[in-house]
């Protein structure tokens, strides 16, 4: 599904962020992302969804090798992808029903069919009640879910989570989990990258640890491995 | 682009205007000071034009002819003058009119003794198709055989052209100045609203936006400030101007001096402004949504 292979990333400020990456994730796979700060770990994520090129090795996703895709494609890229991140990311004017539909809107789906799902994903993330709050009325757990509900609007085959849970109290962040968890059930790939070892050492899923641009560690159902 | 992501955008354009409030009005407000400045000076250069113009338009020369030529010599001037390329109207008028004309300006005294004796020649007047080629056809005219002697007031008349000459460049220049600052403020506030959803347009492209669909409702939020901005400045120029032509005009009754007409010269101001409006604001929002696509 999706596949790396020995993907290089520099910045233009020197800073070498991916040093000959290579991974293989099955469809429907559930993956932590973990290691410290500066590790990797965003620039792994955006390599996924092409907010990154590679400066060498290839990213493909569903055998396509994304630098095939012209400048103009890369929206296609990302419509078949969700994408959460620790802040969130909501447009602060809109109401979370036109958030979550914003998602839709873009890929042009007919009025009727965005009603319907975006209620439907609203209710699957537990804050249909809330759909005509401002994000700024709602709680960061709140938020988190409507960003979620954005993400898997349009029905993606992966979803990347960048830290979904950094910026919330630990009952929140179950509560999150659960929901990644129920959307992984429906065949869905997860991509989480997470500092929290307590969710990793809990809820057991593939661990891929990686070190100044390295994967140092890739094993099925395996620790955080890092001091907290 | 499907209909109903059309009438999104739409909505969405419009919407913008009311979410962004005072960067609204603060866009807006920069239209319609550019554009009432933009408006009076338009008006201004245009009458000014116009009035030059007038005054050229009444450029003559007197072509006075040889006073012992026959009449058929006479009529064949006529011919020969008609025949120049640039003259535009040959008017023949006799000594005995030339001799009524002087009368009448001179008021009426003793003129018995010329009557009898007409001291005057027949003439032609002659204007030319363009007032500027005057002088290259007065020194043509006065090559002709049976032509005694040319006038058209030489220093009066190149002065006069001079200095329309160099009202007209500067009206232009400053007309262009004033549009490229007018275009250069309102893009610029534009911009500052644009910068403060940078964030807005990121999210966009991260949802797998493509950029024409994230630029359109843009497009169209620039199109209503250009127009909403030039609502005021075109009821200044329309309502300033029919107080000009209804109460200026009657009370400056010196026949050349004449304001253009209310109609249609006011509407077509109007679109014009509204024109430059609309543009600008399209252009200064659609400018300064590229920078932010590249992500």
């Amino acid at each position: 599904m999706i596949d790396m292979k020995d993907v290089h990333k520099d910045y233009a400020n020197g800073v070498s962020a991916l040093n000959g990456v290579n991974v293989h994730i099955d469809n429907g796979e559930f993956v932590y992302l973990v290691g410290p700060s500066g590790a990797g770990k965003s620039t792994f994520v955006k390599m996924i969804f092409r907010g990154e090129k590679p400066n060498t090795g290839t990213v493909k996703i569903d055998n396509i090798d994304l630098s095939t895709y012209k400048e103009r494609q890369i929206p296609q890229i990302r419509r078949k992808i969700g994408v959460v991140y620790q802040d969130f990311k909501l447009l602060p004017k809109l109401t979370v029903y036109e958030n979550v539909a914003f998602a839709l809107e873009v890929i042009e789906e007919s009025p009727k069919l965005i009603r319907d799902r975006v209620m439907e994903v609203l209710d699957l993330v537990g804050i249909k009640h809330k759909a005509r709050s401002i994000p700024d009325e709602l709680s960061g757990g709140e938020q988190q879910r409507v960003a979620i509900a954005r993400a898997i609007a349009n029905k993606p085959k992966v979803v990347i989570a960048d830290e979904p849970t950094g910026n919330l109290d630990p009952d929140t962040s179950w509560g999150i989990m659960k929901i990644l968890e129920d959307i992984n059930q429906t065949g869905t790939t997860i991509i989480m990258a997470t500092h929290s070892q307590e969710i990793v050492n809990t809820i057991k899923k593939r661990v891929i640890a990686l070190e100044n641009g390295r994967i140092v560690r890739d094993e099925a159902g395996g620790d955080y491995g890092y001091e907290a | 682009m499907k209909l109903n992501t059309a009438k999104r955008h739409l909505r969405e354009g419009s919407k913008n205007i009311f979410r962004n409030g005072w960067m609204t009005i603060a866009s807006i407000g920069a239209v319609t000071v550019t554009l009432i400045l933009v408006g009076v000076f338009l008006a201004l250069v245009f009458n000014l034009n116009n009035f030059a113009s007038n005054v050229e338009s009444d450029v003559e020369m007197s072509v006075y002819l040889d006073p012992t030529l026959e009449k058929d010599q006479v009529e064949a001037i006529q011919g020969e003058l008609e025949s120049i390329d640039k003259v535009g109207s040959v008017k023949y008028s006799s000594k005995e009119e030339q001799l009524n004309q002087l009368m009448k300006d001179m008021g009426q005294t003793e003129w018995d003794l010329f009557e009898q004796d007409n001291p005057l020649s027949d003439t032609y007047v002659v204007k030319t198709s363009k007032p500027q080629d005057i002088s290259s056809v007065a020194d043509e005219v006065g090559e002709l055989d049976g032509v005694d002697k040319v006038d058209y007031g030489e220093s009066t008349v190149d002065s006069l052209f001079t200095v329309s000459k160099y009202s007209r460049i500067i009206g232009a220049v400053l007309i262009i100045g004033l549009v490229f600052t007018a275009i250069f403020l309102i893009s610029n506030t534009i911009k500052i609203t644009i910068i403060a959803r940078s964030r807005e347009i990121g999210i966009m492209k991260l949802v797998g936006a493509t950029n024409s669909f994230i630029r359109w409702p843009f497009f169209i939020e620039g199109l209503m400030l250009g127009v909403l901005g030039a609502i005021i400045p075109i009821a200044i120029v329309l309502g300033g101007y029919y107080y000009l032509s209804n109460n200026v005009s009657q009370n400056i009754d010196i026949g050349f001096v004449q304001i253009l007409p209310y109609a249609p010269f006011a509407f077509q101001l109007s679109g014009l402004l509204l024109a430059i409006g609309a543009v600008i604001g399209v252009w200064g929002s659609v400018m300064s949504v590229r920078k932010f696509l590249k992500v």
